[in-house]
């Protein structure tokens, strides 16, 4: 059966006879890459667009109907050297893309406005210390009022539905202060101009509002980006099944496409990306992604098969239970919701503020009022100075501080590769003294590798490698992937359980069970002294070969470890796996503490026993039977290829098949905790020194703006320092 | 000071150009890929528009 591969799910009909795909492409960074891309797609008959878009990395196809195949397309970039993989826009980043040139938009009229009054202010300024008649500054005044009055309402939008929703829902927040301080300042405007006064205020409200929408602008893209950038990176994991479309007629699909009820085909060496119970066959499967358990299992009709289980043996039906749900497209949505809208212990401590601020905010404005009016003053200085009390009071510094160093170094550590899952997890990550790893898939790849690939001569190597593509054994697939193997050998048969074997220049070679190969004898001498290793064996005429296949460290794991010690935090090791192979890997990381045999009762026994020393503990681990210590200990992290991450409880996940991301994580952590703390002292100071002045009448209504946005300037640049904090643990 | 009144409208109207432009470049999604367009100026010659259109 050969299945034919079917993208028919992300084709999109825009009518008038023309089709179109998104695709997400790997590899695209240059202009050379962008237009070889798309002088290749174009060439194709019947393309009526090839665009790329070097920003998100992807490429908008349009063809007419019919006249291609999306998989066509795919395959053309393959040829070209780019992994590409059809993309599907989730809903939640086309409302994101909209909101952004909303904001846009608001910038552009604000800007506009800002510039334009401004330009009507400056003559009325020095006219009103030189020779300039009423007349002329009331007709500077109204064309500024004609000006600021409509771009006001239109680009202050954000502010004032926002504060809107909040009013109705009989609450605060920062944007009812800052929309009753630029309706009281426009108000206050007209007023004054109609009773021909000498200054009006429309600039200084629509210089706020610039300034505040260009905050929220940058703050929004930055997660638009993040997210752009998360999408593509789900896409190209090219997550497919293959599904029973008819009784024996199977097609490879999207995962997008699989529905609970379907039945999917799970072939010897491939790893399900569904739950589901088996319907039909017999097979051994690998759990050890789910449970760490490392040795086979045995499935039959009625077995539970859970997303990232590896097939080993048999062909198997599995009628599908959940589907799409624990996909990773969905899981790193789900986690990016998580992190934007995560409410941090500092984050609850701003927003107390800010609910405590509004009040207090109106009510000092409106004391400032009554006091000067009490003192003798007009009513309308009075009124003057009140406007100028609630905009320079207007807590975007307090509101910023957190956030914003929030933002920036989440955008930070997903470009380092890890994602926040839960949002206090920067200051929980920045006070950890002991790191405790679990073995099986954290410090070790998740895949497969030769560990004896140096004592086997590079010709046998290759030729063996060719020779277990034929195969879809796991252990025969490791063998070819450290041989790079590109090129199969022709004419290889398979013996059911036994290997393979063929002939090469008129020489059988065999690949397979040592006894198939007649190498017992050479195959217990490696098993002798690497007692966890798989075996497979290798004959070529009369020369034998044994691969001792194996779980390989992560490439970086001692220097990450290495990194880890240097800074003061304590590195161990508590693993369910056996004695040998934790001493193995512990010996050859340059860790001192290690545990074997682990049970995850005892993990967290071990870990409650750290906690009551009053260490810190980071628990990085994967698979179910990590998941009671990780939510045991006082922040936790797991690689992604933990499969079911539904079910993992952990506080950040990191990508890639690297360490590096977790000990970058802790950097960026420490440094944004500091500049958390620096920022609500930055915008406590700037209230204390800002506010009195106002109150005292010495800060006009455009001095307030300029205060006020340049202290919100200040705290954005200080979070900008974010950026740079993975140097401290490099 | 009578030049005020085409001036000042003049003004106006240059600077609503602008905005106007701004707001159609935005619709028109010049700002959907600001990294590719940097690169597409200097480029030899405009792939898309090499084959006639169908």
């Amino acid at each position: 059966m050969q299945a034919a591969r079917d993208f028919s799910h992300y084709v999109r009909d825009l009518g008038s006879g023309v089709s179109h795909i998104d695709l997400a492409v790997e590899g695209v960074n240059c202009a050379g890459c962008m237009s070889k891309i798309e002088r290749a797609l174009s060439a194709l008959p019947d393309v009526t667009l090839a665009r790329v878009n070097l920003t998100d990395r992807r490429v908008a196809l349009e063809w007419k109907q019919g006249a291609h195949d999306p998989t066509r397309f795919i395959d053309r970039l393959a040829e070209l050297g780019y992994k590409a993989y059809p993309f599907e826009p989730v809903r939640a980043e086309a409302l994101e893309t909209e909101q952004a040139s909303f904001l846009l938009r608001c910038l552009g009229v604000a800007a506009f406005g800002a510039m334009n009054v401004m330009m009507l202010s400056v003559p009325v300024w020095s006219g009103n210390v030189t020779d300039m008649i009423p007349e002329q500054r009331d007709f500077f005044h109204w064309l500024s009022a004609l000006i600021a009055l409509p771009a006001a309402a239109y680009s202050g939008q954000p502010f004032f539905r926002s504060a809107f929703r909040a009013l109705r829902a009989r609450s605060t927040n920062m944007d009812v202060p800052i929309s009753i301080g630029i309706v009281l300042a426009l108000a206050m405007s007209v007023v004054e101009t109609i009773h021909h006064a000498e200054h009006a205020y429309f600039d200084a409200a629509l210089m706020l509002i610039t300034f505040l929408v260009a905050g929220r602008y940058l703050d929004q893209s930055m997660r638009r980006r993040t997210r752009a950038v998360a999408g593509n990176l789900a896409a190209l994991r090219g997550e497919t099944a293959t599904k029973f479309v008819g009784v024996d007629e199977i097609s490879e699909v999207p995962i997008a496409a699989v529905q609970a009820g379907d039945i999917v085909l799970l072939r010897p060496g491939e790893r399900s990306a569904v739950d589901g119970s088996v319907i039909e066959g017999r097979s051994k499967i690998d759990q050890s992604l789910i449970t760490g358990e490392t040795l086979p299992v045995k499935a039959g009709l009625g077995t539970a098969v859970y997303a990232g289980t590896l097939n080993l043996s048999g062909a198997l039906r599995v009628r599908v239970s959940a589907a799409s749900e624990g996909t990773l497209l969905s899981e790193i949505g789900r986690l990016l919701d998580n992190a934007v809208q995560a409410r941090t212990r500092y984050v609850q401590l701003a927003d107390r503020a800010a609910r405590l601020y509004a009040p207090v905010v109106h009510a000092a404005a409106l004391l400032t009022m009554l006091g000067w009016v009490a003192f003798g003053a007009s009513w309308h200085d009075a009124i003057v100075m009140a406007i100028a009390v609630l905009i320079i009071t207007c807590p975007c510094a307090v509101g910023l501080a957190i956030p914003a160093v929030q933002t920036v170094v989440s955008g930070a550590m997903f470009r380092n590769g890890v994602l926040l899952n839960s949002g206090d997890a920067i200051e929980r990550l920045a006070d950890v003294d002991r790191a405790v790893f679990d073995k099986t898939g954290t410090l070790t790849l998740p895949e497969l590798d030769v560990a004896n690939a140096a004592s086997i001569p590079a010709e046998m190597f290759e030729l063996a490698g060719r020779l277990a593509l034929a195969s879809h054994h796991p252990v025969a697939s490791a063998v070819a992937r450290a041989a790079k193997a590109k090129t199969p050998l022709a004419g290889v048969e398979e013996v059911t359980g036994q290997g393979v074997h063929g002939f090469v220049d008129g020489l059988e070679v065999r690949l397979g069970r040592p006894s198939f190969c007649g190498a017992d004898y050479l195959a217990n001498d490696i098993l002798c002294r690497d007692p966890e290793a798989s075996v497979v064996a290798f004959r070529h005429g009369e020369t034998c070969h044994v691969f001792a296949v194996r779980q390989r460290l992560r490439p970086d794991a001692a220097r990450a470890v290495a990194a880890l010690q240097q800074c003061g935090i304590g590195v161990e090791i508590l693993s369910g796996d056996r004695k040998p192979a934790v001493r193995h890997a512990a010996q050859s990381l340059g860790i001192h503490e290690w545990r074997a045999g682990v049970t995850p009762a005892d993990k967290i026994a071990r870990i409650d026993e750290l906690k009551r020393r009053g260490i810190k503990v980071m628990m990085v681990g994967d698979g179910m039977n990590d998941a009671p210590a990780l939510a045991a200990a006082h922040v936790s992290m797991s690689p992604v290829t933990a499969t079911h991450l539904s079910q993992a409880t952990a506080d950040l996940v990191f990508l890639g098949d690297r360490l590096t991301p977790v000990v970058a994580a802790i950097g960026f952590s420490r440094k944004a905790l500091r500049l958390m703390r620096q920022n609500l002292w930055l915008a406590a100071v700037y209230n204390l020194l800002a506010v009195p002045l106002a109150i005292a009448g010495l800060a006009t209504p455009l001095v307030a703006a300029a205060a006020m946005s340049g202290s919100s300037l200040l705290v954005i640049l200080n979070a900008l320092r974010a950026h740079r904090g993975v140097r401290e643990l490099s | 000071m009578e030049v005020l009144v085409f001036l000042v409208p003049l003004a106006l109207v240059l600077g609503l150009l602008g905005l106007v432009g701004f707001l159609w470049s935005l619709r028109n999604g010049q700002y959907n890929d600001l990294e590719g367009a940097g690169w597409r100026a200097i480029a030899d010659d405009d792939p898309v528009q090499d084959k006639p259109a169908p």
